[in-house]
């Protein structure tokens, strides 16, 4: 088994698509949130919605972490680094997200070291192999990432790594969620779970959407029938008026989370009072920063951060598209202004943004791909 | 006769590294600056070579620099892309390389023999490539300003009797053939840098592709409509590029296009496409569909061919586009590359 | 917010505790094993990637499960329409049964 070729069968995704057709009852439509943008991503990628009748709709969530990203903290973690005897480091997904006065490789163009790691251990091992330099990470990620984070810091902390710091961006997704079902545009029939979120918390933080919102959820995987499968659970659940959690993605979701992770997470982070969040707004106690007890390694708290809060230009939409009341293309600025060339917001520039994966995997042409495609 | 004053279209305040990267910032930058200034009013579509007429005979000349870092990486090294990457930018033009010039920038504290090691490089290549190297050029530039050497070689050559390479021949229903496995080049060149910490058994796909494209315009001579090496930018970008310039679909089959396991491992990493990555060995060919066969045997039949495949083929609709089709019908579409690829974690 | 791919544990680091190496299709790295300090993981084990770390022991008992059910859609319901057709059903329940679906 190599747990990705066979969740790519084509007859068994047939047999998924099948089964989502008969159970799509006709006369409703159904309007489905993926949250996490892995998952807007694999859609995209695997030509997902073309294998869907059109009555069941895949609106796409908050779940990236870089969409979600203000300017403003773009601008703070670079003007730590504005110094020559600074790194900063980032994965590869920060790198052309446009802060202010540019993005990370744009300032590297300019002249400030700028290195993408795969891993946060790779910017320690960074600090490691260049000690008259400063490493300064810039973490971005929900619950998937911080724990490496959190691990990684206390790595810092045993070996002593004094010219390491981490600047924290790590967001939470349950606030997220619970933002969209507070929005009054919002219309959703059920959930397709973050599955790599979940492998750190588990099944039970979603168990209020069931209870008190009465919305199905399934935490699924991201391969084409992890997803496919995920409706046809979620339909079979909406057809008989059910709403609960379910876990789609066994072999690899355990339903209690794990623990070792949580428990790094808590030794390391703490809540942020508030966040601001691009394009929803301040959400209480959605992010997390680094406890004083590991202040050291918190850049923060070690440098001087000018904390500037910048607002999207009004044109944007971003905020609508991220909670998924319009679609990319409805954007006034979509492929105009904005393109992933140019991007004006972040949900163009992330691979996993769902303007970017509308825009570079399907267009606003009038004729789809599917007609298109007479295999 | 006066020419005319181009008027540029490239509007961007300062080159950054995606102008170079290859694809659509690359183009950009091509024809907003450089045609309209120096090709003025003959800008056809922008091939690999120009052809140019000599006396009664047709000539095609090409120039490319070579800019890499690390030097020298499993399979190949820099002197080495140098010559492959000329030979190869002429053979797609439908020429043979005769001969080739080098230009050197030496980086001061370049140590003698590194540059001994790539100079040997071009020699070998340029013998397996059956090119002469008639001449070239050294500057030497301060420590720090040349990342060791950058290498540019221009390349003239004859053209191969029978062959017209043109987007404008390209008709719905032709045939795209891919001559191996993509991918190589690149991922070996992000792994070299030892950034990421990864290792894996991949090597760079550097050869010359003449031999191979000598036999498919045997077999196939007409039938070729058209030609290109995918380097930077890889594939999605040059039939993106064939696909503007002729105005046409090209619908690609995700189960044919050969792609090595190592190599797709470390793209499924880094959340890399291998459609974007770049290539140094390979080439594109669409082919009318009565040749198409023969075509492809003929490759197998030549050393170095035996995995070429058939990967895709000219549609009507939707115009200017590229799109791929998955196994189970789904479909995306592939865009030109904005930039250098860069490994994600979301 | 999650690329992460399942690799296939090779070595465990004998030098270094909670640090292993993994093998994705060809291409192998280091990482870190500090996540799944309270499972057992050896060398053959497949494990779920994120950012250099591994996130999950993947239960392979699970993933063939879970195709298994993936192959037997839209059986189910055929097995049962058939069932329902021999008219073996008791009486007494077949009213409660309907439109419940499987």
């Amino acid at each position: 088994m190599r747990y990705v070729d066979e969740f790519r069968q084509p007859e068994l995704i047939a047999k998924a698509g099948e089964e989502i057709r008969r159970l799509a009852d006709p006369l409703r439509h159904y309007r489905i949130m993926e949250v996490c943008g892995g998952h807007t991503h694999a859609i995209y990628r695997f030509g997902l919605k073309d294998l869907l009748p059109s009555n069941v709709e895949l609106i796409h969530g908050p779940g990236c972490p870089v969409c979600v990203l203000p300017m403003g903290r773009i601008d703070d973690g670079l003007s730590v680094t504005a110094n020559p005897d600074f790194i900063f480091a980032a994965f590869g997904d920060m790198m052309r997200v446009p802060g202010t006065h540019g993005s990370p490789l744009e300032y590297k163009a300019r002249g400030m070291d700028v290195r993408i790691v795969y891993s946060p251990s790779d910017a320690l091992k960074l600090a490691r192999r260049n000690p008259e330099k400063h490493v300064m990470f810039f973490a971005i990620g929900f619950e998937t990432t911080a724990p490496s984070t959190a691990l990684t810091i206390l790595r810092a902390e045993l070996e002593g790594v004094r010219n390491f710091s981490v600047f924290c961006n790590h967001v939470t997704i349950i606030p997220a969620i619970r933002a969209i079902l507070d929005s009054p545009d919002m219309r959703l029939d059920g959930f397709v779970g973050p599955g790599h979120v979940s492998t750190v918390i588990g099944c039970r933080p979603y168990e209020w959407i069931a209870k008190r919102e009465h919305k199905p959820v399934v935490v699924s995987g991201f391969e084409p029938l992890d997803i496919l499968q995920s409706i046809v659970m979620l339909l079979r659940q909406l057809r008989n008026g059910e709403a609960k959690v379910e876990n789609q993605y066994k072999r690899v979701v355990p339903w209690d989370g794990n623990r070792a992770a949580l428990r790094a997470m808590a030794e390391v982070f703490e809540l942020r009072p508030y966040f601001e969040w691009r394009g929803l707004g301040f959400i209480s106690q959605s992010a997390l920063k680094i406890r004083p007890a590991y202040a050291q390694w918190d850049a923060e708290q070690r440098f001087t951060v000018p904390g500037v809060r910048v607002t999207d230009p009004k044109a944007a939409q971003c905020g609508e598209v991220l909670k998924g009341v319009l679609k990319p293309s409805q954007c006034k600025l979509f492929g105009r202004e904005c393109t992933p060339e140019t991007p004006i917001g972040a949900l163009m520039v992330s691979s996993e943004g769902s303007c970017a994966a509308h825009y570079n995997y399907q267009h606003h042409k009038p004729v789809t791909i599917a007609n298109a495609v007479a295999l | 006769m006066a020419t005319p004053a181009g008027k540029i279209k490239f509007r961007e305040p300062q080159i950054e590294m995606a102008h170079g990267a290859g694809g659509i910032a690359s183009r950009r930058l091509v024809e907003g600056l450089f045609a309209p200034l120096l090709f003025g009013s003959a800008t056809g579509p922008l091939g690999d070579a120009a052809h140019i007429q000599l006396n009664g005979t047709r000539i095609a000349v090409t120039t490319d620099s070579f800019v890499v870092k690390p030097l020298r990486f499993p399979g190949s090294s820099i002197g080495e892309l140098a010559i492959n990457g000329t030979v190869n930018d002429l053979a797609v033009s439908g020429a043979r390389a005769e001969a080739l010039v080098v230009t050197y920038v030496l980086e001061a504290g370049l140590p003698t023999d590194v540059l001994e090691a790539e100079v040997r490089a071009m020699a070998g290549a340029a013998e397996r490539a059956g090119v002469r190297i008639a001449g070239g050029d050294t500057k030497v530039v301060e420590h720090g300003k040349a990342d060791n050497m950058y290498i540019t070689t221009t390349g003239i050559g004859r053209l191969i009797p029978g062959v017209s390479v043109l987007a404008d021949s390209v008709r719905p229903g032709d045939k795209v053939l891919l001559s191996g496995p993509i991918g190589d080049h690149g991922v070996t060149i992000l792994l070299a840098r030892g950034e990421l910490d990864m290792e894996a058994e991949i090597q760079s796909d550097s050869r010359s592709v003449l031999p191979l494209i000598e036999d498919l315009v045997k077999a196939a001579g007409a039938g070729v409509r058209w030609m290109r090496d995918p380097t930077r930018g890889g594939v999605a970008t040059s039939l993106n590029e064939l696909a503007r310039d002729c105005g046409l679909a090209i619908a690609l089959f995700e189960q044919a296009i050969p792609v090595r396991d190592a190599v797709r491992g470390a793209c499924e990493l880094l959340g890399l496409d291998p459609l974007h990555i770049a290539n140094e060995g390979q080439f594109l060919a669409v082919i009318a569909p009565e040749q198409a066969d023969i075509a492809l045997q003929a490759l197998h039949a030549t050393p170095g061919g035996s995995e070429a495949r058939i990967i895709g083929e000219v549609r009507e609709q939707p115009p200017a586009s590229v799109f791929v089709t998955t196994s189970y019908g789904g479909a995306r579409l592939v865009d030109m590359l904005v930039g250098d690829p860069l490994p994600r974690i979301c | 917010m999650c690329l992460a791919i399942p690799g296939r544990i090779v070595a465990l680091d004998s030098d270094a505790r909670n640090q292993a190496v993994v093998e994705v299709v060809g291409v192998r790295r280091k990482v870190d094993l500090g996540l799944l300090q309270e499972e057992s993981i050896r060398p053959g084990d497949w494990v779920l990637i994120h950012v250099g770390f591994a996130m999950s022991k993947i239960s392979e008992a699970d993933a063939a499960d879970q195709i298994r059910t993936l192959a037997l859609l839209g059986e189910s319901e055929a097995a049962i329409e058939e069932v329902r057709g021999y008219g073996l059903e008791d009486e007494k329940h077949s009213n409660n049964e309907r439109g419940a679906g499987p």
